[in-house]
């Protein structure tokens, strides 16, 4: 308590001594604007630039890169990049989210995650080569069902848009399970039994209540997959057909083959821009919930402030 | 009478090594407050999460009304619960907490709104309809979780320890409250708690479970006036404890009216000498047919025990009168409760109720030398066991 406390005097705004914020922060702004921010920038300039002849840039202004992206064959590929990666986010939330529900619900968590988390060790592209050595006409798969005699001839797994599919389900799955998981570990799991006792089946406990309570995992398992599945690059190259490509082989294909860095950039731009908008809409909509709680917990904290007497208004001076 | 009447027949479950229920059978009737009393661990929560269908016990039945409960999910059963941290829906308004059930059932918004109001104003909460949980003070949560355990109408109302992250006063309130809807609903409360407080002052009658069993079924006085063992003695109220040996047993010819809880009309009355160890020779009055040379156990209860400096003038034969010195007074206005040492062992619990404050005398201080006395009928034999 203050000791001498006038009746009604104001409490003095508490004010930092120092700001140490900008020292904490420097280091990773730096490392950021490095390595982040300055070849997005170069990314954002080449893109503005005319096509050198033999690959680079030339510094002239143009918008020739953008122009070439109106054009029928593109779309396309961004569409059905676009499909696909809607696709395979979908299929990875659906298996993320029981897989996430039962970890949390297992007593054995910590084997649980080591087991979703091991893969990481193995680089990417053994994983995905290890997937052709399943798929392939010659894999384990076809001789596997050769040898039981469910088929007499080889299955073509590979080179096509489910290879592609299920690779990228399987690569971006623990980006799912561990956001989820670890949400549905702080849910409450006495509010299901709630509304199985208050007549609500197995089923609707689980979209009326578990659902809408793990919402911001569900968010956050979407943009850890959806993000690097849209600008996939090595999966479809590697077990995706003709067919199969997705923005990230066309990137690569002006890059290495047509050597038209401009348009290579104007693509990235576009990846850029479409996920970006994506995370802004997410955002939006959480920031909406978030701003109703606030403001429903500011009224409440408003009206219980009325009730609550401040002791250095009361007559006595806060001494009492 | 509304509600169900519930049988619990032999039931009994495991948790790996631990029982946490052993053979258990309760018959609770219609419309009654009942209440599953014991320590924590004493299986009182998974009885009631076994009624309610959370739990499938290994062996026994449960049956509502003389149907057998067991096979159905806990969806179809006619039974709600209120939990003990209230399990409040967070993403759901007040309103929609209540509406749930409702809602489940598929029944027209204007029916649900004008249930859920009608619900929501017997537990006063109409003003805080649009509210969330998280806005609630514990009180407040705790009454939404009943309106919403109440408006699917159910045969029997579950609550499991639903006062327990209450404070006293609220919890007071609160039972009141709960005492109050019990009657205007009248349906069966199966009420769980550890605080012998709670369950003296509500049910209708009580079951007090140790250790997977249930020890004693009875009416709050039969609890407390005639405990069945020296574990329930103990637990419920405060009490003076003792081991003794049987030296002698009469008939009486003018019996007292009660023993303990219970009307001795047409009952014989016995009068028990026994002998306790640093204490001496008491005399009891008894229903049980007591042997000679018997081991009992004895209490007597803190505020059955008068105390005076001065040595009580009475000259019957039926009471115990002991001297001891105060160890330890303890003042709490309407009461005051003594520590008195008769010997090293032997430490009487005392209450002394401060009704009328200017006949008591001097006051009995620390140190002061005491004379502690009851009536054979103020004891209670226990437990007898074999010699």
């Amino acid at each position: 308590m203050k000791p001498a406390a006038s009746p009604g005097s104001a409490t003095p705004p508490i004010r930092a001594t120092r700001n140490y914020g900008l020292t904490y922060a420097g280091p990773t702004a730096l490392w950021f604007s490095f390595f982040f921010v300055a070849p997005l920038l170069i990314i954002v300039l080449y893109s503005f630039l005319k096509k050198g002849l033999y690959g680079g840039v030339e510094p002239i202004f143009s918008l020739d890169a953008y122009r070439a992206l109106i054009n029928p064959t593109f779309a396309a590929v961004a569409f059905k990049t676009l499909v696909s990666s809607i696709i395979a986010t979908i299929i990875t939330i659906l298996i993320a989210l029981p897989c996430g529900y039962f970890m949390a619900k297992s007593r054995h968590q910590t084997t649980l995650l080591l087991l979703v988390i091991i893969p990481f060790w193995t680089n990417f592209l053994i994983r995905v080569y290890a997937w052709i050595a399943i798929l392939g006409n010659n894999g384990f798969l076809n001789n596997f069902l050769h040898r039981v005699g469910l088929t007499h001839e080889y299955i073509q797994f590979l080179y096509n848009q489910e290879a592609v599919i299920l690779v990228l389900v399987y690569m971006y799955l623990p980006y799912a399970i561990l956001p989820l998981f670890s949400t549905i570990d702080k849910f409450d799991f006495s509010l299901l039994e709630a509304a199985r006792d208050l007549g609500a089946t197995k089923t609707q406990s689980m979209t009326k209540i578990l659902l809408p309570n793990i919402r911001a995992g569900v968010f956050t398992a979407v943009l850890f997959t959806f993000i690097p599945i849209f600008g996939a690059y090595a999966v479809p190259l590697l077990v995706g057909g003709k067919d199969s490509y997705m923005l990230g082989n066309v990137i690569a294909d002006q890059l290495t083959k047509t050597r038209n860095w401009p348009l290579a950039s104007a693509i990235s731009m576009v990846i850029t821009a479409v996920t970006t908008a994506g995370i802004m809409v997410m955002m939006a909509m959480n920031k909406r919930e978030a701003t109703r709680v606030m403001e429903e917990r500011r009224a409440f904290a408003d009206s219980m402030a009325d009730s609550v007497v401040d002791p250095a208004s009361h007559p006595t001076g806060g001494q009492a | 009478m509304k509600g169900s009447d519930v049988t619990i027949e032999r039931v009994s479950k495991a948790f790996g090594d631990f029982k946490a229920l052993k053979d258990v059978s309760l018959e609770i009737r219609k419309g009654e407050f009942f209440s599953l009393l014991g320590p924590s661990g004493c299986g009182k929560t998974t009885l009631l999460r076994i009624i309610a269908g959370f739990e499938t016990p290994d062996d026994g039945a449960i049956a509502l009304d003389g149907t057998e409960v067991l096979s159905l999910p806990p969806n179809m059963r006619h039974v709600n619960t209120v939990f003990q941290n209230y399990a409040l829906f967070p993403h759901l308004s007040v309103f929609e907490n209540v509406a749930f059930p409702l809602r489940i059932k598929k029944l027209p918004n204007a029916a649900i709104k004008e249930k859920v109001r009608d619900y929501l104003k017997l537990v006063e909460l109409q003003d805080h309809a649009s509210k969330k949980p998280s806005q609630l003070s514990g009180g407040q949560k705790q009454r939404v979780a009943i309106a919403r355990a109440l408006i699917n109408e159910p045969n029997v109302l579950l609550l499991d320890e639903p006062l327990s992250a209450l404070d006293a006063k609220l919890r007071q309130h609160m039972l009141i409250e709960l005492d109050r809807i019990h009657d205007k609903i009248g349906i069966t409360f199966i009420y769980v708690t550890h605080d012998q407080q709670e369950a003296l002052s509500v049910s209708d009658r009580i079951a007090v479970m140790c250790q997977g069993d249930v020890l004693q079924v009875g009416t709050p006085h039969e609890i407390y006036e005639s405990p069945a063992t020296d574990f329930v003695a103990r637990f419920i109220g405060e009490t003076n404890l003792f081991e003794g040996t049987v030296t002698g047993v009469e008939k009486m010819a003018n019996p007292p009216r009660t023993v303990g809880a219970t009307v001795t009309t047409s009952q014989t009355v016995y009068m028990a000498e026994l002998d306790i160890e640093e204490l001496g020779r008491i005399k009891v009055t008894t229903v049980d047919n007591v042997q000679v040379g018997q081991k009992v156990t004895f209490t007597v209860r803190p505020e059955k025990i008068a105390i005076s400096c001065d040595k009580p003038a009475t000259k019957r034969g039926d009471i115990n009168l002991f001297e001891g010195i105060v160890d330890e007074p303890i003042y709490s206005g309407f009461q005051t409760k003594f520590y008195v040492r008769i010997s090293d062992r032997i430490v009487f619990k005392v209450i002394k109720q401060h009704a009328n404050y200017s006949d008591e005398g001097p006051d009995i201080v620390w140190k002061d030398s005491v004379y502690l006395s009851w009536s054979a009928d103020d004891g209670y034999i226990v437990e007898a066991r074999d010699a």
